[in-house]
């Protein structure tokens, strides 16, 4: 019970994360038709600005500041790089988005050096909130999940709600209706890009000091903002934040199993002592995305919830 | 006009222009190089070659030819690798038919490795093309990069397998000993590796392949199955980059997870475009200028990664045919008498770049060194650039400004 309690909230945590990273991806790609490979890099981007920020003033300047200068950088990315290379097609997009990813890893080495770098809990956070089965929760995990969910309202409430996501809705699918109809679609798409880096700063800023920041963590986090884009399905935000979900929690429960593959195909006649039975499922928690994402692309290539193919 | 196809069928002397001579440069080529008398560090740095030259071109059949873009093509030539390492033991071992399988013949083991994991991983990824075989070959990197790590008597942990090249028996009296015999044994292979690459463009399925990037439909409705070409090239690929792993595993005699992981796929794929994934030429001169690049750069600047991705992210973005497109139309400009109006605009924009070039280096250079904080300071040709000094960003600010103007002023001319 207590295993699972806890593996349930820090999976919800995670997976929320992996939401505020992928909603931004989703919309990107939904509308571009191009996964943005460096996506994950505006998210170590985030976590680097909020650092430094939090150097010179406190955090939560930096919670603020870090997503929006992420923003900026992303709408520059987008106006004078993607959009150069878009009417060569998808591929050259793709290449030109996972050399991005490639520059921007080495500039954070550059400035912020390579080992990690100490980006802490803001101090009025660090404290336990409760205490559940004799065990100290911390408070900063709450504020993730607050901060996430208020992201995530906020986020629905203008997509669903507002003239401005209507526009936006329509252009993901329709980009020439739209532009017929008197919109500056180009400006749109800078909008949305920008939006989406600046979600995945965000991220980066209360996800930094949760997890670690340094160099490696875009390369991390990438490939899994990936499987859940395309798990859930292409234009889907409902089908990301299912897929984030689903994801967060396989990973979370998968690391605090610790049963090897022994225990449970013992009955096979698989040795515990044999090296496939000796695996156990923690070990094998960083490989499911990617066993995800091979399945489903196989099987399901519109993913949980999306409405065309990828 | 009278014109029949027959007309426009090469004659024998294009022919031998085209299809004999070039090889034979390259074997004499081959054969020049070890009586240059070139250092150890040379000749492994050229053995490297060698193999890179392989792989890029196994990548391009891929990339250039049936435009899939694969994010983990590494994986095929590490496991054509690791099957030729533990060849390499078993021969050492000798047991059975192992005591008379010369090493020399390990890429051929690759090769049949590679082709093997090509069909098997192949099979399920190569149903779809475009953006989702991009996805699905990370997919697969990723997962077979981790069970790299899991399991141990296969890939041996983090150490990787190790082997010994001299424990075969001798063959063409080699003994595989001597780095000069290792050239000779990669100058081989390689030869080997481009004719077989090219030769495989020329065949049905080559030009299959190529049909299939530019229009699937129209493929499908000739009677072919663009699933089926892509997975049949999917698998060549694959063992093209198993014998890259073959004559890699003789040269370096140690295999770890980490050749099958995102690292090298990456490397692999920015030496090929770079190169020019449109000429068949292209991913072999990639795949020397990365490799001397990754050997040679690194000595000087800790930043060279950071110069590899400008230079790749500049390529995608203006000269998408890369290096081999450069000469190539540097060459048709020329050969068409054209040179007399296009040195001008040649002359800035080069001079434009090299501009552009200092700037970014004294950027580069300068700012690694801060960070750093080891107070070094960087000095080309005498001169004190620290953070502070007003030169330093004159240096990186004012020839920036002038390149990209001229640039710009170039490419207008080029258009009218």
């Amino acid at each position: 019970m207590e295993t699972l309690v806890f593996a349930l909230l820090n999976g919800v945590i995670y997976g929320l994360l992996l939401f505020m990273l992928s909603s931004g991806l989703t919309l990107i790609f939904s509308m571009m038709g191009v996964l943005n490979f460096a996506h994950a890099s505006f998210y170590m981007l985030g976590a680097y600005f909020a650092y430094t920020v939090m150097g010179i003033s406190n955090f939560w300047i930096a919670l603020i500041l870090a997503p929006i200068l992420v923003g900026g950088i992303g709408m520059v990315v987008e106006r004078y790089g993607l959009r150069q290379v878009h009417a060569r097609g998808h591929v050259a997009e793709l290449l030109f988005t996972f050399g991005l990813a490639y520059l921007i890893d080495e500039v954070v080495k550059i400035i912020w050096g390579r080992t990690a770098v100490d980006y802490q809990v803001p101090a009025a956070l660090d404290f336990p909130l409760f205490t559940l089965y004799g065990a100290q929760y911390p408070a900063y995990r709450i504020f993730i999940l607050v901060v996430a969910i208020f992201m995530l309202v906020a986020l629905w409430y203008l997509l669903k709600k507002t003239r401005a996501g209507l526009i936006i809705q329509a252009a993901l699918s329709h980009p020439h209706m739209v532009g017929h109809l008197g919109h500056n679609v180009p400006a749109i798409f800078m909008a949305v890009f920008g939006a989406g880096c600046a979600l995945a700063a965000l991220a980066g800023v209360i996800g930094g000091n949760y997890f670690i920041t340094d160099p490696a963590m875009a390369v991390q986090m990438g490939p899994i903002v990936f499987v859940v884009v395309v798990v859930g399905g292409l234009g889907s935000l409902e089908g990301a934040f299912i897929a984030a979900m689903l994801i967060g929690l396989l990973q979370t429960s998968a690391i605090s199993i610790n049963a090897s593959l022994a225990d449970i195909f013992g009955f096979l006649g698989l040795s515990p002592d044999s090296e496939v039975g000796e695996i156990t499922i923690a070990s094998m928690g960083p490989m499911l995305p990617f066993l995800l994402l091979v399945v489903v692309l196989m099987v399901r290539p519109r993913g949980l919830m999306g409405d065309r193919e990828v | 006009m009278t014109s029949s196809y027959v007309d426009l069928a090469p004659s024998r002397a294009e022919k031998f222009r085209q299809r004999v001579l070039p090889f034979i440069l390259l074997a004499a080529l081959l054969v020049v190089i070890p009586l240059l008398g070139p250092s150890r560090s040379t000749l492994t740095l050229l053995n490297h070659m060698g193999i890179t030259i392989v792989f890029a071109l196994s990548y391009n059949m891929l990339l250039g030819r049936a435009g899939m873009l694969s994010f983990g093509h590494a994986v095929y030539m590490g496991l054509g690798g690791y099957f030729c390492v533990h060849v390499m033991n078993w021969i050492a071992a000798g047991t059975g038919v192992w005591g008379v399988v010369p090493i020399f013949a390990m890429p051929a083991f690759g090769f049949g490795a590679g082709a093997l994991a090509g069909a098997v991983i192949g099979w399920p990824s190569c149903r779809r093309a475009g953006t989702p075989f991009a996805m699905i070959s990370l997919g697969v990197a990723e997962l077979v990069a981790a069970a790299g790590f899991m399991f141990d008597s296969l890939f041996g942990g983090e150490m990787g397998i190790s082997a010994d090249r001299m424990g075969g028996r001798e063959f063409l009296g080699l003994s595989l000993g001597p780095l000069d015999d290792v050239y000779w044994f990669i100058a081989f292979w390689t030869f080997i590796g481009v004719l077989g690459t090219w030769a495989f463009t020329r065949t049905p399925l080559g030009k299959l392949s190529e049909a299939t990037r530019d229009n699937p439909e129209r493929v499908e409705f000739v009677g072919f199955d663009p699933q089926r070409v892509r997975y049949l090239v999917f698998i060549a690929a694959g063992a093209f980059a198993g014998m890259a792993g073959g004559m890699s595993a003789v040269q370096d005699e140690i295999f770890t997870p980490e050749n099958l992981s995102l690292i090298p796929s990456g490397a692999i794929l920015i030496a090929a475009y770079v190169g020019g994934v449109r000429y068949f030429a292209g991913p072999i001169l990639g795949a020397i200028v990365m490799t001397y690049m990754g050997s040679n750069l690194s000595d000087y600047t800790a930043g060279w990664l950071l110069y590899l991705g400008l230079m790749f992210v500049g390529m995608v973005m203006f000269v998408p045919n890369g290096f081999a497109g450069i000469i190539h139309d540097t060459w048709v400009a020329i050969r068409d008498g054209r040179l007399a109006e296009v040195w001008k605009i040649w002359l800035k924009r080069s001079v434009g770049l090299i501009l552009i070039a200092v700037s970014v280096i004294t950027m580069v250079e300068v700012a690694f060194r801060w960070s750093d904080g080891y107070g070094e300071v960087f000095e080309p040709f005498g001169l004190h650039l620290s953070h502070q000094n007003p030169i330093t960003w004159a240096l990186a600010v004012i020839p920036f400004v002038v390149g990209i103007l001229l640039v710009r002023k170039a490419a207008k001319e080029a258009k009218a």
